[in-house]
C-alpha cells in the first residue's frame, strides 16, 4: 500500500472503472479502491441479500423469490443505445469480450393514458396509430429528412442551417403537431424536458439519427441492448481491463480518505494507517463531500413482478417513456423492465423500475403514473438519491470528480461525463471513432 | 448446435491462488510452451485460448488469469461467471499458499457454478527439496472436497499438459453454460455483417 501511483481512483462505479481502464491502457500506474466489498458503487447490480441489506435493513429475502445468486438488481437502471457512445467505448477498448448482450424487446411512449410502440423511421411512421392520416405523411417527410441528413454533405441540408435554426422552427417547417413533437423529442431524441425546442436543431437531429441507427444495428424491437447479468457487469469488465493493464484493485476499504498537501492539492489516499502517494485522485462524489454540490434529486422505484408490463406484447424487456407534457410535469418519467431473460432475476420474475427527476416534496407519489402501468407488484424498493456534481474541474486540486447518475435511461450523458473527465485528466481527447465498426467498413 | 461434432466445445477456465504460486506460468507453459524464471505479473492478456482434443471431443479452453485482482482479494463475480472449470494453484514450498488455496476452494464453492470441474495444482514440484506440503496431505484434502489433484511444474513442464487434458476429460459433454438464445456479441465482424442490409 505504501507505494507511489500516477493515479488513485476511488469508487468502482461505471464512470470510475472506465477511466481506470483507459488510464491503465495509457500506461499510467493506477490504484483503484472502493469502500464497499463489491464492484459498482452507485451503479452496482445487487443480489437479493445485498438488496435487502440496503432497502430492508438486512431482513431475510422471502424464499419464494428464488436463489440469491439469480438476482442482479441494478441500482441505477439504464439501457445502452446499440450505436451509442458506451458501445463505442466497449468496442474501442475491446472490453466487449468479457460481456454478452441481448436486445431489449420493445420501446414505447405514453400518450393520452395509453402506451404505443415508438416509430423510428418513415415506414414505421406510416403504420403508427400514434398519428392521424395526414400527420403520418408529415412525420414521414420529417423522418426522411433526418435520415438523409449528413453533417458534411450540404445538399442533404435542404437549405436549413441546423446550427442556427431552432428545433421548434424545424418542426414547424414540417408542420408537425404537438403530440408528434412530444414523442419525437422525448421518446426518440430522449430529451428530459422541452428546453431543446428553443436551441439549435442539430443535436436533436443527431439524437434522432442515433436512435434510428441503433434500431438498425441489430434489427430488433428497440434501439437498446442490455448486458446479461445486469449493468453491474460493465464496471467489472472495465475494472478487469484496468487490472490486465497493471491496475491494482482494493475493495473493502471503508476508511479510504484523500490526503492533501499544505496547498490543498490531493497527493495520496490513506487506508489502514498507511498512505499511498499519487499525482492525482479520481473518484465519485461520495469521496469528496466538501468538493461537490447537489444539482438535482432522482427518485427510483425497483419493482418485482411475476408478469411482463401489460400492453408491451409480453416483452421480457422494455422501455416506456412518459413525456412530461402528458403528465403536466417538468421532467419525464421513465419505466424500464428486464427479466430472467437477461439473467437479472429468478425464473418468471420481471424487474421494472420507474424513475424521474424529483420536482415535489413527495417524490414517491411522483412515480404514480409510471407505477400505474406495471400491473400488480410483488415487492417495491424506493430510493431517493441526490445527484452531485463537482464544484471545480480538478485542475488546481488534482481531484477529478464524476457527476452522479441522472434520471436518463441510457448512457449518453454518462459517457459525455467520462469523456470530459478523461480530457481534464490527460489533456487528450479520446477518439472513440477510431475503431467504430462503420468506419472500418469504409462507408 | 450441440450436435455439431466439428465445432469445439467452449469452456471458460479460471485460475485461482495466491500471487507468486505460478498461475500465469502454468498457462504460458500450456499455451505457448514457454517458461520464464522471472515472469512479470500478468499484464496485457485478457485471456488465452488453447484447444485440446480428448476422446472424440474438442475443447477450446478460454483461460482467465486473475490479472492481479487476487492480491487484495478483489476478484469480481464476473470472473467466476460461466466458468466450466477452475484450477486452484498453490506452491508446494509454501504452507501459506496451501492454506490460502483452501480458502479459494471455499470461495469457488460459494461463487462458482455447482457443476464446476475443480482441480488443485501443487506447483513448483521441481523444488521438492524445499517442499513444505506433502503430496499426501494435499491429495487427501482434494478427495474430501471433490477436486482432483496433481503436482505440476511450469518450469519443467511436468504434469502441465496432463492437468489440462484431465480437466477436458472431466468436463460434462454438453457445454456447461450455453449462451442464451438471442445473445448479441458486440464486435466488429458481427457489426459488419449486420450493416449490409441497411447499406445504401
Amino acid at each position: 500500500m505504501n507505494e507511489e501511483y500516477d493515479v488513485i481512483v476511488l469508487g468502482t462505479g461505471l464512470k470510475e472503472c472506465i477511466i481506470s481502464g483507459l488510464l491503465s491502457v495509457d500506461g499510467l500506474k493506477v490504484l483503484h479502491m472502493d469502500r464497499n466489498g463489491y464492484y459498482g458503487g452507485e451503479s452496482a447490480s445487487l443480489n437479493l441479500t445485498q438488496l435487502y441489506e440496503q432497502f430492508r435493513g438486512g431482513a431475510e429475502p422471502p424464499k419464494e423469490l428464488g436463489a440469491n445468486r439469480d438476482f442482479n438488481v441494478d441500482l441505477v437502471p439504464k439501457f445502452m443505445m446499440a450505436n451509442g457512445k458506451l458501445v463505442k467505448a466497449l468496442v474501442h477498448t475491446d472490453v466487449t469480450k468479457y460481456l454478452e448482450f441481448k436486445a431489449v424487446d420493445g420501446s414505447y411512449v405514453f400518450k393520452q393514458q395509453k402506451i404505443f410502440k415508438v416509430p423510428s423511421n418513415d415506414a414505421e411512421a406510416l403504420k403508427s396509430p400514434l398519428m392521424g392520416l395526414f400527420e403520418k405523411r408529415r412525420a414521414r417527410s420529417f423522418f426522411i429528412y433526418v435520415q438523409d441528413y449528413e453533417l458534411d454533405e450540404p445538399k442533404t441540408h435542404k437549405g436549413h442551417d441546423l446550427t442556427k435554426m431552432t428545433m421548434a422552427e424545424l418542426f414547424k417547417k414540417f408542420g408537425l403537431e404537438e403530440g408528434t413533437i412530444d414523442f419525437i423529442g422525448h421518446a426518440l431524441a430522449l430529451h428530459r424536458d422541452d428546453s431543446y425546442l428553443a436551441q439549435p436543431a442539430l443535436p436533436t437531429v443527431m439524437a434522432i439519427k442515433l436512435y434510428k441507427d441503433s434500431m438498425a444495428r441489430f434489427d430488433t424491437g428497440s434501439p437498446y441492448i442490455y448486458p446479461l447479468y445486469g449493468l453491474g457487469e460493465l464496471p467489472q469488465a472495465f475494472a478487469r481491463l484496468s487490472a490486465v493493464y497493471g491496475g491494482t484493485y482494493m475493495l473493502n476499504t471503508p476508511d479510504a480518505e484523500v490526503v492533501y498537501d499544505e496547498a490543498g492539492v490531493a497527493c495520496g489516499v490513506s487506508h489502514g494507517g498507511q498512505t499511498a502517494k499519487c499525482k492525482m485522485v479520481v473518484g465519485d462524489p461520495g469521496y469528496f463531500p466538501e468538493k461537490v454540490k447537489k444539482v438535482s434529486q432522482v427518485v427510483r422505484a425497483i419493482c418485482f413482478m411475476d408478469h411482463p408490463i401489460p400492453n408491451t406484447s409480453d416483452s421480457y424487456s422494455a422501455q416506456i417513456i412518459l413525456p412530461q407534457k402528458q403528465l403536466n410535469r417538468q421532467s419525464d418519467i421513465y419505466v424500464l423492465s428486464c427479466s430472467f431473460a437477461h439473467n437479472v432475476a429468478g425464473k418468471n420474475t420481471w424487474i421494472a423500475s420507474v424513475c424521474t427527476t424529483v420536482e415535489t416534496s413527495d417524490p414517491e407519489s411522483e412515480l404514480g403514473p409510471g407505477l400505474a402501468l406495471l400491473g400488480s407488484i410483488k415487492e417495491k424498493f424506493v430510493k431517493v438519491s441526490d445527484v452531485f456534481a463537482p464544484k471545480e474541474d480538478g485542475q488546481t486540486d488534482k481531484c477529478f470528480i464524476s457527476c452522479g447518475y441522472d434520471a436518463t435511461t441510457h448512457f449518453e450523458t454518462t459517457m459525455v461525463d467520462v469523456l470530459d473527465m478523461y480530457t481534464r485528466i490527460t489533456g487528450k481527447v479520446l477518439d472513440l471513432t477510431e475503431k467504430d465498426p462503420s468506419q472500418i467498413e469504409g462507408q | 448446435m450441440a450436435g455439431n461434432p466439428s465445432a469445439p466445445m467452449q469452456a471458460k477456465l479460471v485460475l485461482l491462488g495466491d500471487m507468486g504460486t505460478g498461475k500465469s506460468s502454468l498457462v504460458l507453459r500450456f499455451v505457448k510452451g514457454q517458461f520464464f524464471e522471472y515472469q512479470e505479473s500478468t499484464i496485457g492478456a485478457a485471456f488465452l485460448t488453447q484447444t485440446v482434443s480428448v476422446n472424440d471431443t474438442t475443447v477450446k479452453f478460454e483461460i482467465w488469469d486473475t490479472a492481479g485482482q487476487e492480491r487484495y482479494h478483489s476478484l469480481a463475480p464476473m470472473y467466476y461467471r460461466g466458468a466450466a472449470a477452475a484450477i486452484v494453484v498453490y506452491d508446494i514450498t509454501s504452507t501459506d499458499s496451501f492454506n490460502r488455496a483452501k480458502s479459494w476452494v471455499r470461495e469457488l464453492q460459494r461463487q462458482g457454478n455447482p457443476a464446476l470441474v475443480m482441480a488443485l495444482a501443487g506447483n513448483k514440484s521441481d523444488k521438492s527439496d524445499e517442499r513444505k506440503i506433502p503430496a499426501e496431505e494435499a491429495s487427501a484434502y482434494a478427495d474430501e472436497n471433490g477436486l482432483f489433484f496433481m503436482e505440476t511444474s511450469a518450469k519443467t513442464a511436468a504434469n502441465v499438459n496432463e492437468l489440462f487434458y484431465e480437466i477436458a476429460r472431466k468436463l460434462p459433454k454438453a457445454a456447461p453454460t450455453p449462451a442464451p438464445a438471442g445473445g448479441i456479441v458486440l464486435n466488429n465482424q458481427q457489426n459488419a455483417q449486420k450493416k449490409k442490409s441497411t447499406c445504401c
